[in-house]
């Protein structure tokens, strides 16, 4: 029987097994929550101010799109190094094309950002191949990517290229770059009446297959502060207001922000509920049972990275869009925050195991602490100290974690 | 009687090591062969030749009469073949329900069909009863029985009519491989043929038919499990010849 409570030699459930939800993620919440209110207090009732909340939104955004392609990465045991080059790379090609190209005459920004896409999409499927096709160990291969891409950037150009588009500006998020009040509603409801339908529907089918189902409460409570946290968030992104208007009128979320979180929801779906993000998983887990159950490791490694280099250039698209310039140093470093981020979130560089969400959590606690500790004035040059310490604390957790698991 | 499986003339070499050497087996419906020999005898490449993992550089197989190519795993799959892998084959970090559906899960649309997989992996597993109380958790987290009746659960849900199984109670205690045992019997009276590979003499005298010994690359020879001793057969393992007075049982229909 699967009803495993009535049985009389089944232990109790614990509190966690009734809620039915992720250790790692509820410790990764936890320790936002803690961080936040940290902040709070040492800035003041700064921090937590809507403004402040709403820049700590758009500065997580390139982070955010970025780390759900490097969990991937990383859980089918690879890893790409070469992120930071390629965004400035593909962000100087867009640049480039758009403002005085080659001609003096710019194209269309849609083509700029297209060929953009095309050459992240390219970048990935020659990083994917060496490793699938030729043995290469993805850490040589795209070691050598970051220093080729970094180079080839100063290549194109070795000067800053502004302006640029005003349409492609809204990609970052400045003038006009945000969707609204309505809009922001609108998009909030939709993501609670998707979350409650898939929640009721899942578990009355669940029910009708008589398999177990959370209790009714924890299934209120889960679902509950799910629904909390859309609403903060739609409350926070509206909270703001366009700065000069008066009377006040609502930011709402700013597109790249919007980007961020679709494309984050996306990868989440895609990573628990499809046959591709089941196969990246059990390549992790066992490449040999991947290939002996008949899985194209080879080719899904290509798609993987090619995953990988589609959202690098899109986050460049942002970035670049952001900052009305793409310079010729644009995203440096930004590989090992990315790589933080996801293992932050419980991803583990061995492969197999890490999740979508964490990496997002841990993004978002990354870019907190920048946030915080320059909101309290620590200067830059000492806030990797804490960013590296919360890695490490991050990671001896999730090693414990793990053993008690029982993992091996 | 037409055989299930015929291997014939199979020859591989992998750099200057003839792993293989025109080695010819076959099996018939209903059937256990037990296949023996020291590590590197062979026997593990030999099935991951009838598998699809490995393609013999020569060499002919037959399914039910029928000579087939098989370069692939899914080649061997779509024959009616399924291989329980010394190993397991099982991706550690996946819950039961996808070990048992990996690589031919059920979508709806793009989307897995998860309680319909979970369902119909419930009721495989309920077939071999070892008892798993949730097919939710990593397969990593489970004993090394459990372990066993999913990578079997896997083979015996998509209907095969030849199973291959590596060492199979190898990591089982007594009572589970008594049921593994059990769940063999079970499977041969439906008409499954299987290759049986195991170091457990007593295992493979208690289940087997026939048996085909390898060493260095190459058969020994096969015999009626009833017509040998265990010394015999070790002689055979050890010293690579038939035992004298025991007739060769080659290409022979069980009789039982």
């Amino acid at each position: 029987m699967q009803n495993a409570p009535t049985t009389p030699s089944a232990p109790r459930r614990s509190l966690l097994e009734s809620l039915g939800v992720d250790l790692q993620l509820l410790t990764m919440l936890l320790a936002l929550v803690i961080v936040w209110i940290g902040f709070q207090i040492w800035s003041e009732g700064t921090f937590l101010s809507p403004r402040n909340l709403w820049f700590l939104a758009v500065q997580t955004a390139v982070v955010g799109i970025m780390v759900g392609g490097m969990v991937l990465v990383i859980v089918a045991r690879q890893i790409d190094l070469s992120v930071g080059s390629v965004l400035g790379f593909t962000a100087m090609i867009m640049a480039v094309l758009q403002s005085h190209a080659l001609s003096g005459k710019g194209w269309p920004w849609e083509l700029a950002l297209l060929v953009g896409l095309g050459v992240g999409v390219l970048i990935g499927a020659f990083n994917g191949y060496l490793t699938a096709y030729w043995g290469v160990p993805a850490f040589v291969v795209t070691l050598a990517g970051l220093l080729i891409f970094r180079n080839a950037t100063f290549s194109v150009s070795n000067i800053t290229i502004s302006p640029l588009d005003p349409t492609f500006q809204i990609l970052g998020g400045g003038n006009n770059g945000s969707i609204g009040g309505f809009w922001t509603w609108v998009f909030g409801g939709i993501a609670a009446l998707l979350i409650i339908w898939q929640t009721l529907l899942g578990r009355a089918r669940r029910q009708r297959n008589g398999f177990a189902v959370r209790p009714v409460w924890a299934e209120v409570l889960v679902t509950g502060i799910t629904l909390l946290i859309v609403f903060g968030f739609v409350k926070v992104m509206n909270d703001y207001p366009i700065p000069g208007t008066n009377p006040p009128v609502p930011a709402g979320i700013s597109v790249p922000v919007l980007i961020a979180v679709v494309v984050l929801g996306f990868l989440h779906w895609m990573s628990r509920s499809t046959r591709f993000g089941r196969y990246i998983y059990a390549i992790g887990g066992n490449p040999e049972a991947a290939l002996l159950a008949g899985i194209n490791v080879k080719r899904m490694l290509v798609y993987i990275f090619m995953l990988m280099g589609f959202l690098t250039a899109l986050a460049a698209a942002v970035q670049a869009a952001r900052l009305n310039a793409a310079t010729p140093g644009l995203g440096m470093n930004l590989e090992l925050t990315v790589i933080a981020g996801a293992v932050i979130g419980g991803t583990v560089l061995s492969g197999g195991s890490g999740t979508i969400l964490g990496a997002a959590l841990g993004s978002l606690l990354i870019s907190s602490l920048v946030n915080g500790l320059g909101l309290v004035g620590v200067p830059t040059e000492q806030q990797n100290i804490y960013v590296g310490i919360v890695l490490l604390v991050a990671v001896l957790w999730n090693t414990i974690t793990n053993r008690r698991k029982g993992s091996r | 009687m037409t055989p299930l499986i015929e291997m014939k003339h199979i020859s591989l070499r992998f750099g200057g090591n003839q792993a293989l050497k025109d080695v010819s087996v076959n099996l018939y419906p209903g059937e256990v062969l037990g296949l023996l020999g020291h590590n590197g005898a062979g026997k593990s490449t030999l099935i991951k030749v009838l598998s699809g993992a490995y393609q013999a550089d020569s060499g002919q197989i037959f399914v039910e009469g029928q000579e087939v190519q098989v370069k692939t795993p899914q080649d061997s799959q779509r024959y009616g073949i399924e291989t329980i892998y010394q190993n397991l084959a099982l991706a550690d970090n996946l819950d039961a329900v996808a070990n048992v559906f990996l690589g031919r899960e059920k979508v709806r649309g793009v989307a897995l069909d998860e309680d319909t997989m979970e369902l119909e992996a419930r009721n495989v597993l309920d077939r071999l009863r070892i008892r798993i109380p949730s097919l939710r958790v990593p397969v990593q987290n489970m004993s090394g029985g459990q372990r066993q009746s999913v990578a079997i659960g896997r083979a015996i849900y998509f209907k095969a009519k030849c199973l291959i199984m590596d060492e199979p109670t190898a990591a089982l205690g007594p009572e589970e491989t008594r049921k593994v045992g059990e769940l063999i019997k079970a499977l041969k009276s439906e008409g499954v043929g299987i290759f049986l590979i195991s170091h457990d003499l007593h295992d493979v005298f208690d289940l087997s038919d026939r048996l085909t010994v390898m060493k260095n690359g190459a058969v020994v020879g096969t015999v009626n499990t009833k017509d040998v001793t265990h010394d015999d057969v070790l002689g055979m393992i050890i010293g690579g010849v038939m035992p004298k007075g025991v007739p060769s049982a080659d290409d022979q229909a069980p009789t039982a």
